[in-house]
Formats: C-alpha cells, structure tokens, sequence
C-alpha cells in the first residue's frame, strides 16, 4: 500500500513488450491507458487542480491574505507544534518496534505487528472519541485534570494524543519489512568487532535503512498534519487557539470563505505533492542502489 | 591461541544441529568444518564466535573457559559467508569499524587508524579500493575486505563461514591458496566452513568431517582421505566404488574374486560394504595373475588429462567406475564395447551395521 | 534416544538461551509499553465505558432507525467504493506495469496522493468539482445526476481515498509475474484473453482481495472527506463515524461509544480478515512481502 518496493522493476518493457504473443494490440493498450487516465482524472487530477484554481480564484492577494491573517497563522504554528511533537515520538517507537521483530525470534510477533497496525484499521473519530472517554471531564483522569488544573480535551494535549494514535503505525510498517529483508549479518559483523548496541544500532542498522525510515517520516508528517476527524472531535475548535489547518479549512468552509478555504488547503495539498514527490525520488534511489549491487555482484 | 570444544550439544526445536561434539584447534593451525549442509558445521562455527549459544557442553579458549563471555570480548575474527560487509561504509571505513567503536580510553588515534588499515588493506593487496563502495566490488575483493576487517581487531582466531562459497571456480582456486599463504604468514589459529572436499584438502592443516551433528572424523587431509574412518567420509570425500561383499577372516569376497584385507582377522562371514576410489581400480586387457572380475566398457568420459570409465560387470548389474590417465588408457587401446579385467586396489571394507 | 544422551551427562543442565544481539529487552519492551498507552489502553475505555450500558440499552442505542441507515450507507458505500477500487485499481496497476506512455512517471508518483493529502481538502476539492456549478457537476446534472450533497458523493470520497491500496497491492505481484508463464500460455495455444483470465488474474487474487479490504476498511471509518460532500442529511446521506460525532456534541458519551464499538469490531474483524490475506498471498507468491 503505502511502503516503499523493494522489489526490482519489470523487465516486461523491454522483454515482453513488443511480443505479440505477450502483449495486446495497440488499440486494446491505447484504449486501455485511456480508461485509466479517465478514471485518475475524476478522482485524482481535476480535484487537484480544482484546490489550487479555487485558491486563486480571487486573486493573488486575497490568497496570501488568508495565509497570514492571524487565525490562520496560528492554526499552521498547531499543526506545526503536534507534528514536531508526534513524529519524533512515532520514530523512536517505529525504531524499537522494528528492531524487536525484525532482529529477534519471540512467541506473539504476529500479534504484535497486528496490534501495531491497529490504528490504521480505527476511524479517527473512534481515536478522538476514546481519548475524550480517557481525559474528558467524564473520563478516567477528568476529575485528577481539573483538580490539578491540566486541560488534555480541546487543548493541545489532546490534539497531540490523537495525531500521534492516526499516525502510529506508519514508521514501524515501513522499517519492518526492510530490516528483515536486511537480515542480520551486519549487525552480527558489527557485534564481533567489539561494536555495542547503540554503536550497531547508530552505524549500521539505521544507515541501512535511512531511506524506508526517511519515507516513513515524511507520510507520518504528511498524515499528522493533515489529521482530520481525530483531531476533529479533541480540539473543541476554539478559533486561535485549538485550530489545526485542516480545521481551520473547514471552518472557513463553513462559513462560505471559499477562496480563504481553499488558499490554506492548498497548503496542504502543496505538502502533500511534496511527500509523493519525495517517495518516488526515494523508490528511485533504493532501486538505483539495488541495480548497482546486482550488476556489480555478478563479476 | 588454541581452541578446546567440548560436548557441544546445540537443538533447533526438534531438529539435532550438533550432537555432543567435541574438537580440539591447536594454537597456530587452520582448520577446516567439513559437511554437507546441514551437518551442523556453520552452528559450530558461530558457537565458537558466541553469535549462537550451545546447549550444553563448553568452549575453552587458551585452556580458558569462555561458554558464557559475550562476543565482543572473544577476540575472534570472522569472515562471513556473504561478507556483512557494511554497505553504506566505504571499504576504508570498513576495515576501521572495529578501532572506532572501541572505547574511548583504547581507542587508537586517528593517525595510528590510518596506518592500521592501510597496512591491512595493502596485506590483501586492495589498497587503491580504500575509497569505494562494498556494492563497487567484486566478489573475491569483498571478500579479501571482509577478511582485512576481521583483522583489524587483531583477533586471537580467525572464524571463516564458508569463505569462498559465493565465489566461481576460478577466483576460488586462487583466492584459496592466497589465504593458505597469508596464514603461514600470520599464523593465527583459523577455523573455516566449507562443504568443498577440494578446499579443505587443499587448504586445511586437519580436517573434521561432519556429518548430521557428529564429527565423524578428525584429522590430517593426508589421513582423512586415504584412511577415511567411516563410510560417510569415504563417500564424501571424492568419488568412490560401493561393492557388496562378505567379509571371513581377513578376506572379503567381492562377486567373483577375494581380496585380502588389512585387519577384520577375527570376523566371521559378515556382510559388509568394500569401498575402492576410482583411481584405485586396475584394468587389464588380459586375465592376469591377480584376482578380477570380467567386465564391459560402456562408456568412456575424457575429463583432459584423465579418463573415466564406465565398467558393466559381468558377475553383477552394479557399474563399477575407473578413473585412469590419458597415457594409461591409451596404453590399453580399449574402447566402448571392448572386454576388459578389473581388478580392485586398496580396498577398505565396513561391516554392515546389524541392527 | 535423548533419554540415553542425558543420561550420559547428567551434570550438564540445559543452559538458558540468551539473545546474541543486544537490545531486546529494551526495544521489546518500549514498543508494548508505548503500545499500550497511546492504543491498548484507551481503546479498551471504549469497550468498558459500554459496559455503563445494559445490554438492552446497548442494543437499542445501535439498532434506532437513523443508526442504521447510517451503518447500511457506511457499508454500502465503502463496499461499492472499494469494488470500484478494484477494478479500476487492477486497471491502473495493469496499466503502469505493463504499458508506457507520456507522463507515466507522475501519474505512477501521483496514485499515491489521496493517502497523502488531507481528507478536508479532498473533501472540499470533491465537493467543489461535483456540486452543482462545479467542473464535473455543471455536466453531470443536466443528466440527472446529482452526487454532491447525495449517497453518490459519499461513493465518490470513499472512491477516493481508497485508490492507493489495490494499485499499490496489485502493482508489485504484477511485477514479479515470470513473463515464462504468459509465455508458456501463448506457447500451448491460448490466446491473450485466455492467458489473463486463466493465468494471470488468478495469480494477481489474493493480493485484489487485499487492497480491496483496505480500502474497505479505509473507507468505513473515514470521516473528513465524506462529510463535506455528503449533505449529511439524517436517514439519507448520514455515516456513521458522524452519528458517532454528533452524540458526542450531545454529550451522549455512551451512546457514541456504544455505536462506536460495533465499528471497532467490525474493524477488528477487517483487520484479522486482511492480515489472514496478506498471509495468504504472501504464501501463494513465495515471497515475504
């Protein structure tokens, strides 16, 4: 789905391709490639274009007048401050958990990599749902918090809580495979030339993996920053203060600010391309060094 | 430093990988693990180096007992069967992981680091490759790298899994005398997998065969071969004739002939099996005063400077292989077809297990 | 046999197994501890705030009319979404690998934009395409067709956010396929068609099945992106992680736990049900993946 191949690219192109035999008529391709563009054209290009056409549509001016009026300004510097918060959190997590499963043999990993995927699986709501049941005023620690004066629910707490639950999974889900495809020779290669585990972990295991991890963090940005329903329900939408973009997005959507709307959305849509852009230069990258190895090897 | 293994018994869930084995390394020597796969060998190995914990039994060090010290306080060097050379390092930084993650307080300078691993680089003689990429290289420059890098840490035993596995014929050959060399010339006490009869004969001071967990035999390359002490190593080391025989005092009778035999004065009409090397098998044009069997030249295999013969015994259905030179077969002036008289040399004979 | 052998050595207790590589302990432990407090455990406040609940109450909280108009809209939509998914995501991924043409390249790079771009700005983009003097909507109503503000436009958001998956599962098995088979079929006489329907979607199963699921069980929970172009309206175009919002604003706590839970085992069940797929075609195509 969303991790990096590994796996090498086709040789269909230049093997299969012009086979008559493996290959369709160039009517049946040509027809075929055109279905498919139709189809990413409805779902994918014109809702694309249509976020940075109604950005504009005013103008210039009224675009940038969005970016930086002050509730906006604030509701970057949140989304800012709970990705800067979760993502690191969800690196060392996505760092341990992969080191644990890939490098070591123990009874329940199969369950373990099931429960790391829970996440993914929970609608948002239900994740900002089940830390108002935990730190609401109703909830577990709601009365421990007023007490002692501590606001976790429509404050900033609560939103980093809920951005780190959307955003669990996806460094551990992209460093798992990789770091068990690695094996562990070099670790072992490290470990008999006196290294310690932090000189393993630091100089040879996260080196080899810096590219599947370097993925893992920017979709664990893209997806913190853009958190939506989660945040949604923890954040009590207190204009300027508990305001994320993509609430602000909807805020202003509401109220029929269009272009402001989409001015900030086109913000995101912007880190969005970004993180698209940079796993493919990162997929071209772990092919390129693959292609290298291999045809180096065989002298 | 000498290497003691004693009653090492090591399970992978039901599976036997090693059986109560026990091997003795002198200081100084290199020593070949000899199997086929499977046999338990690479287990031994990296129970030596403390990558793998045994179930029983011990690993004594220069008289020491070190079954339970970690790895990184062995000292040993090893070589791995891929080379785990690390990828994204250059071949310099390579050869210098093992000084660098040292503690501070032993730490060698920067200066001294350098000096270091230039010598190693320039003892495999690949010192103009400091600056590349392990990915950069060939498989037999990998694997001199590895073997740089394991020296670095100036081990006391040097551990090879399966050195020259990954590597084609030709690199193997020479890559295998130049490490024979290069120990003569360190003389640390060297350990190495193999599953190449040819190597470890070729490379090795001693041999052990293994073979399912057990150490079938230990000993010289000279012993091994020529005095092999089971069956197994018989088959295993280099192509060999089965005959069914029965073996009464002394003497083993093989289809129509008898053979006198070295030991066995004592046994009383067993059955047993009688193995002959190819090279060991005479033929004759002629009947001749020693005992043989009559048998028909089916095919005829050149392999350069030898010659392979497939032999039809007449007294039997088995096919009896011989290897001879060039200059012997052409001596005979026989082909495929022709009848000719075989007749046994060196017989070793096993007497069937009765269970 | 190993009675004898311990017999014989009977000093020597089998030794505990330590692991050779460090960290462990550490690494294990951090990942279930961290586990626990941001997932395990206030996931599990959500099953014991239920039990404030009577079985009777419960049930009736899950089963009012407009709760499971919801769920039928939910489900229906997610499973015509994610079918949608599969055929054309089988057609996309045919496409990319087998196929060149101008612009490849970003195409490829831009299948994986709805799991990068905020569901709010998918939502608003869609909404904004599809409303009624929108790009697509000013063309389609005239025929009728209305999908803002309809079920339709909820099938259009699930569509959307669930395109990576089958692409992005089916993609990689797509690339592994020995061009030897399809060889092999044209060679014993089929002709393409029989070839792909005998030889290659048969292999390409159980990963379509895969990304089918997620992106089913994707499109069930989302929120941001339906909700903007849904309408919203009780009984008709209503999902249900929105009911579970709009209890919440009541302060009906239990009651959007309660619904809540039906999801979060359904979701469970998804999630069992996808991973026993992935096993599976993981097994079928020999690989780890």
């Amino acid at each position: 789905m969303s991790s990096i191949a590994v796996s090498q690219y086709s040789n269909y192109q230049s093997r299969v391709a012009h086979n008559r035999a493996t290959s369709e008529p160039a009517w049946i391709r040509w027809t075929l490639i055109g279905i498919t563009l139709a189809f990413l054209s409805v779902f994918l290009f014109i809702p694309l274009a249509a976020v940075f056409t109604e950005a504009l549509r005013k103008g210039v001016e009224t675009y940038f007048a969005a970016l930086v009026e002050p509730d906006a300004v604030a509701a970057i510097k949140l989304t800012l401050l709970a990705a800067a918060i979760a993502v690191p959190l969800n690196l060392v997590f996505g760092v341990a958990a992969a080191w644990a499963i890939a490098k070591f043999e123990f009874k329940g990993k199969s369950i373990l990599i099931t429960l790391i995927d829970l996440p993914f699986a929970v609608s948002p709501v239900i994740a900002g749902l089940i830390y108002v049941l935990v730190f609401g005023l109703q909830g577990w620690f709601g009365a421990w918090l007023i007490e002692n004066d501590y606001k976790v629910i429509f404050a900033v707490p609560g939103i980093v809580l809920a951005t780190i639950f959307v955003t669990f999974p996806f460094v551990a889900r992209e460093l798992i495979p990789l770091m068990q495809a690695q094996g562990k020779e070099e670790e072992e290669a490290g470990l008999v030339l006196g290294a310690s585990g932090w000189q393993i972990l630091w100089r040879i295991t996260l080196p080899n993996v810096k590219w599947g991890l370097l993925y893992g963090v920017i979709l664990t940005n893209a997806r913190a920053m853009g958190e939506f329903g989660a945040v949604s329900v923890v954040s009590g939408h207190i204009r300027g203060l508990t305001n994320t973009m993509p609430l602000h997005v909807e805020i202003l959507y509401n109220e029929y600010n269009y272009a402001a709307a989409f001015a900030v959305a086109s913000l995101l849509a912007f880190l969005a391309l970004v993180t698209v852009a940079l796993k493919s230069f990162i997929e071209w990258k772990i092919e390129r060094d693959a292609s290298n190895e291999e045809k180096l090897s065989e002298q | 430093m000498s290497i003691e293994i004693r009653n090492i018994t090591k399970q992978f869930g039901n599976f036997n990988a090693l059986n109560n084995v026990s091997v003795e390394v002198p200081s100084g020597e290199l020593v070949a693990l000899l199997g086929p796969s499977g046999c338990g060998k690479t287990t031994l190995l990296r129970i030596i180096a403390g990558l793998e914990n045994s179930d029983r039994g011990s690993i004594l060090f220069h008289g020491e007992e070190a079954t339970d010290r970690d790895v990184r306080e062995r000292q040993v060097g090893f070589v791995f069967q891929h080379y785990a050379l690390f990828r994204h390092m250059t071949v310099f930084e390579n050869v210098a992981f093992g000084l660098r993650v040292r503690p501070k307080k032993t730490r060698p300078t920067e200066a001294e680091i350098h000096r270091r691993v230039h010598e190693l680089l320039n003892l495999v003689q690949l010192d103009w490759l400091a600056d590349r990429y392990p990915p950069q290289l060939s498989g037999g420059q990998r694997q001199r790298i590895a073997l740089a890098r394991a020296l670095a840490v100036e081990p006391k035993v040097l551990l090879l899994d399966e050195p020259f596995g990954a590597l084609d014929a030709k690199v193997r050959k020479d890559l295998r005398r130049w490490l024979r060399r290069l120990h003569d010339e360190l003389h640390i006490t060297s350990v190495f997998v193999t599953h190449d009869q040819e190597e470890a004969l070729e490379v090795a001071d001693r041999i052990v065969v293994m073979n399912q967990g057990n150490v079938e035999q230990i000993g010289t390359p000279q012993d091994v071969y020529d005095h092999p002490a089971s069956p197994f190593v018989y088959k295993f080391l280099g192509n060999v004739n089965l005959f069914h025989s029965r073996v009464h005092a002394g003497r083993a009778q093989i289809g129509d002939i008898e053979v006198a035999l070295e030991g066995h004065q004592d046994t009383e009409d067993s059955p047993a099996s009688a193995y002959v090397r190819p090279h060991d098998i005479d033929i004759q044009k002629t009947r001749g005063e020693q005992p043989a069997f009559e048998a028909v030249i089916s095919y005829v295999h050149s392999l350069g400077p030898l010659v392979r013969l497939e032999l039809q015994r007449a007294d039997h259905t088995d096919i009896v292989e011989a290897e001879l030179t060039r200059e012997k077969f052409k001596e005979l002036a026989v082909g495929e077809g022709d009848t000719v008289f075989v007749s046994p040399k060196n017989v070793r004979v096993f007497l069937d297990q009765t269970a | 046999m190993t009675q004898v052998i311990t017999a014989n050595h009977p000093p020597l207790r089998k030794r505990k197994q330590k692991n050779v590589l460090p960290g462990f302990n550490l690494s294990l432990g951090y990942t279930i501890l961290y586990l626990s407090l941001i997932v395990l455990i206030p996931l599990s406040a959500a099953f014991i705030k239920t039990t404030e609940l009577s079985f009777a109450e419960f049930w009736e909280t899950v089963t009012t009319p407009r709760v499971v108009a919801s769920y039928q809209l939910t489900f229906g939509a997610s499973l015509i979404g994610a079918g949608i998914n599969a055929v054309f995501g089988l057609l996309t991924a045919w496409v990319l690998v087998r196929y060149s043409f101008p612009g490849k390249k970003i195409v490829d790079a831009l299948v994986d934009l709805p799991f990068a771009l905020p569901t709010a700005v998918a939502g608003i983009a869609l909404t904004a395409i599809f409303a009624g003097n929108g790009w697509l909507g000013s063309w389609l109503e005239p025929l009728g067709i209305k999908v803002a503000f309809t079920p339709l436009g909820v099938v259009v958001a699930l569509t959307f956010i669930g395109l990576p998956f089958v692409v992005r599962t089916v993609q990689p098995v797509l690339e592994d396929l020995e061009a030897e088979a399809e060889e092999a079929a044209a060679s014993l006489g089929a002709n393409r068609w029989q070839t792909f329907s005998r030889v290659i979607l048969p292999a390409l199963y159980p990963a379509l099945l895969t990304g089918f699921a997620l992106a089913f069980a994707r499109a069930v929970g989302e929120y941001g992106s339906v909700i903007f172009i849904a309408g919203n309206m009780p009984m008709v175009s209503e999902i249900t992680p929105l009911i579970i919002i709009t209890k919440l604003e009541q302060y009906d706590y239990a009651g959007a736990t309660a619904v809540a839970v039906v999801m979060l085992v359904i979701s469970f069940a998804l999630l069992l049900a996808i991973n026993g797929l992935q096993w599976w075609s993981s097994r079928r195509n020999g690989s780890a993946r």
